[in-house]
């Protein structure tokens, strides 16, 4: 293997090959779940790299540091806040994978609500849980050094990443909307020609836009694409007929604190609670 | 028959030149119905083509009903263009095996069969010409794009009821097609019948024809196909004003309009991939783990943050700057570049736009307010 994964600070593997970590916050595993469903692939994943730290695979865990963490789920308490600043000491790459370790998660909706609002609705005895008052990405809590979107994330896109650091190239992975993967397979727009409500617009591809494909509108699993204008796409579902609350509902599911959809939601009248900054602490890639 | 003459033919008639044109080896592809709307699709016979069907075009929406009657043409160009049928979204270039020092390369194989257009509106046969200029007249023709042109056989359809969105009138591009086809159709459905007038333009257009049993079109055929094309000429009423347009819009790079429409601009590309012009591509390389590599090409648009992208960073962030760079090429330096407008006036990107954004009502107010700029501007501290 050669390329930027190379001997970093000694973590590669005995046989050579680069290790790789795979770490779980609060999340619901489907993003973990895309490496196994690699499938034809994984063998030559596994060619590839030492899986040193996998639970969803394997009892056996190789201590680090890793060449390339992956990180699931969402920093929820004081506990995780802690142990994500050590998987980051120990890993050269830490990529983040899942709208809850990029954006929060659904859980994030708890950033909305009264303070164990939520608790007390789901537990019995909300009083065992010691969580904090929010849901929060990877990257408010350390350097990320790439973010992969989705609910769940795309293998395609997984491998595309992991082939690309490995390589120690830029990744292949489009900021733009879901309207070039609808286009550019031939879907015809569920926005224009049904009136269909769709996020599409101010969505990041990466899903092969699966539901416009069916006739549904886009959910926005994939959280925000770049530059997002959620307000202008928004004052067009007014127009055809959303009610407030409804927009601020269509903004708030699996990245309800994505900044963009979250301060879209907010203006439709979801209650603002808890001041999140955009706090962003990325690296631009390359960068050691 | 020769090129400039005419020939008259029923429904029947259009199902065997549609035949025809499939025994002979073409891929015959038309407008088809499918989710909704009228898109490119396989054509086999005139049972595949919308019959009855009438489209409801305003700036932001799209309504495809079945209406009354037999007539197949009955409407105005839907999302899907021809263009990517010639200039593909997604282009395999060449794939390379990597095992160490040993590299081999591989490129795809040219398309099979040569391509039969059924139907394409006069507007498409300006864009295929605009895209010509671009992909096939230059002095690096793209090899793609000139193999399935080249190839293609092009049937026209004359436009007898252009939709709210349409403005060829003003781009000079329709609704009537005088060059550019193999055979041209025009639809008649009237006192005297359901028949289309047939007109040859091409030597090819002609073989193909002499081996199907046509009638000449009569005086009355042809003054009925007449007084279609002025009457729908008369229904076009969205215009774009052209004069001077390329220097107004170059001499008003600062002006505000440019922010305000980037207000609602949801920068989502979907104008400039609806367009049967715009040609923009990224050509990307890849790599899997099995040690193939792969260069593709892919369509590319001036609203995505990447198209931008120079050393360490884009440079096009603001939506109006990305908005300013669309509409100032097509209608502008596209004039510099080849010669022509990079508009055809088909109307895709207003009708296809989610928030109803219109390239005509753009570059009218900036014509309304020539020379405006901003407050910013003006004091000499600069807008962006």
């Amino acid at each position: 293997m050669s390329g930027g994964a190379d001997g970093a600070n000694g973590a590669a593997g005995d046989d050579g090959r680069p290790t790789l970590a795979v770490w779980k916050f609060a999340s619901c595993d489907g993003c973990q779940l895309s490496l196994l469903d690699c499938e034809e692939e994984l063998l030559m994943l596994a060619g590839a790299v030492r899986i040193a730290h996998f639970t969803e695979m394997s009892r056996a865990s190789t201590p680090g540091p890793y060449d390339v963490s992956l990180v699931e789920g969402s920093i929820t308490t004081e506990a995780d806040a802690e142990r994500v600043r050590e998987v980051r000491a120990m890993s050269r790459r830490l990529v983040t994978i899942g709208a809850c370790a990029t954006a929060g998660g659904i859980q994030a909706l708890r950033n909305f609500a009264g303070e164990g609002e939520y608790a007390g609705m789901v537990y019995a005895h909300p009083e065992y849980i010691a969580a904090l008052e929010t849901s929060t990405p990877i990257s408010a809590h350390v350097e990320v050094d790439f973010e992969l979107q989705g609910c769940p994330i795309d293998r395609h896109q997984l491998l595309e990443v992991l082939t690309a650091t490995l390589a120690g190239r830029r990744p292949v992975i489009p900021g733009h909307s879901v309207c070039w993967q609808c286009k550019g397979r031939g879907t015809v727009c569920v926005l224009v020609a049904k009136g269909t409500a769709c996020l599409g617009p101010v969505t990041r591809s990466g899903c092969g836009a699966l539901c416009p494909a069916v006739g549904r509108g886009c959910f926005g699993c994939f959280g925000p694409a770049e530059t997002a204008n959620t307000a202008s796409l928004a004052a067009q579902l007014r127009h055809q007929g959303m009610a407030p609350l409804e927009l601020s509902r269509f903004f708030s599911t699996f990245n309800a604190a994505a900044p963009a959809f979250r301060d879209e939601a907010v203006a439709e009248g979801a209650p603002v609670r808890v001041a999140l900054g955009a706090t962003r602490r990325n690296r631009p890639w390359g960068a050691q | 028959m020769r090129v400039g003459e005419a020939a008259v033919i029923d429904p029947r008639g259009l199902d065997e030149l549609i035949r025809l044109l499939g025994d002979l080896g073409y891929e015959t592809k038309g407008p088809v119905v499918r989710d909704g709307a009228i898109m490119p699709g396989a054509v086999r016979g005139v049972e595949d083509l919308p019959a009855g069907y009438q489209d409801e075009q305003a700036p932001g929406h799209y309504r495809l009903r079945r209406g009354e009657g037999d007539s197949l043409f009955a409407w105005a160009v839907g999302p899907g263009s021809w263009k990517a049928e010639m200039f593909s979204p997604t282009e395999e270039l060449w794939r390379a095996l990597v095992h160490g020092d040993d590299v081999s390369i591989t490129e795809p194989e040219s398309p099979v069969a040569p391509l039969a257009i059924i139907g394409a509106r006069p507007c498409e046969l300006a864009a295929m010409a605009v895209l010509d200029r671009v992909l096939a007249d230059s002095a690096v023709p793209d090899p793609h794009y000139v193999a399935r042109r080249e190839g293609a056989f092009v049937v026209a359809a004359e436009c007898g009821h252009p939709a709210a969105t349409c403005f060829c009138t003003s781009m000079g591009t329709g609704p009537g097609v005088e060059s550019g086809f193999d055979l041209a159709l025009s639809e008649l459905n009237d006192a005297g019948g359901h028949r289309f007038v047939l007109r040859v333009g091409t030597e090819r257009g002609a073989d193909v024809l002499a081996r199907l049993s046509v009638a000449a079109a009569t005086v009355d055929d042809l003054a009925a196909r007449n007084q279609m094309v002025s009457r729908a000429a008369g229904a076009v009423h969205r215009q774009l004003a052209n004069e001077g347009l390329p220097a107004l819009l170059a001499r008003n790079q600062e002006h505000p309009r440019w922010d305000e429409v980037a207000e609602r601009c949801l920068a989502c590309g979907n104008c400039t991939l609806v367009c049967p012009t715009c040609f923009c591509s990224d050509v990307r390389d890849t790599s899997d783990l099995s040690g193939e590599v792969r260069r593709g090409r892919v369509w590319a648009s001036c609203f995505d943050l990447d198209h931008s992208y120079l050393h360490g960073g884009s440079v096009r962030t603001s939506v109006s700057s990305r908005y300013r760079q669309w509409l100032t090429h097509k209608l502008s330096t596209w004039w510099d570049q080849f010669g022509t407008s990079g508009c055809i006036g088909c109307g895709r990107c207003i009708a296809w736009c989610p928030v109803g954004i219109d390239i005509t009502e753009e570059a009218a107010a900036i014509r309304e307010t020539d020379g405006a700029v901003h407050a910013a501007t003006a004091r000499g501290v600069g807008p962006r």
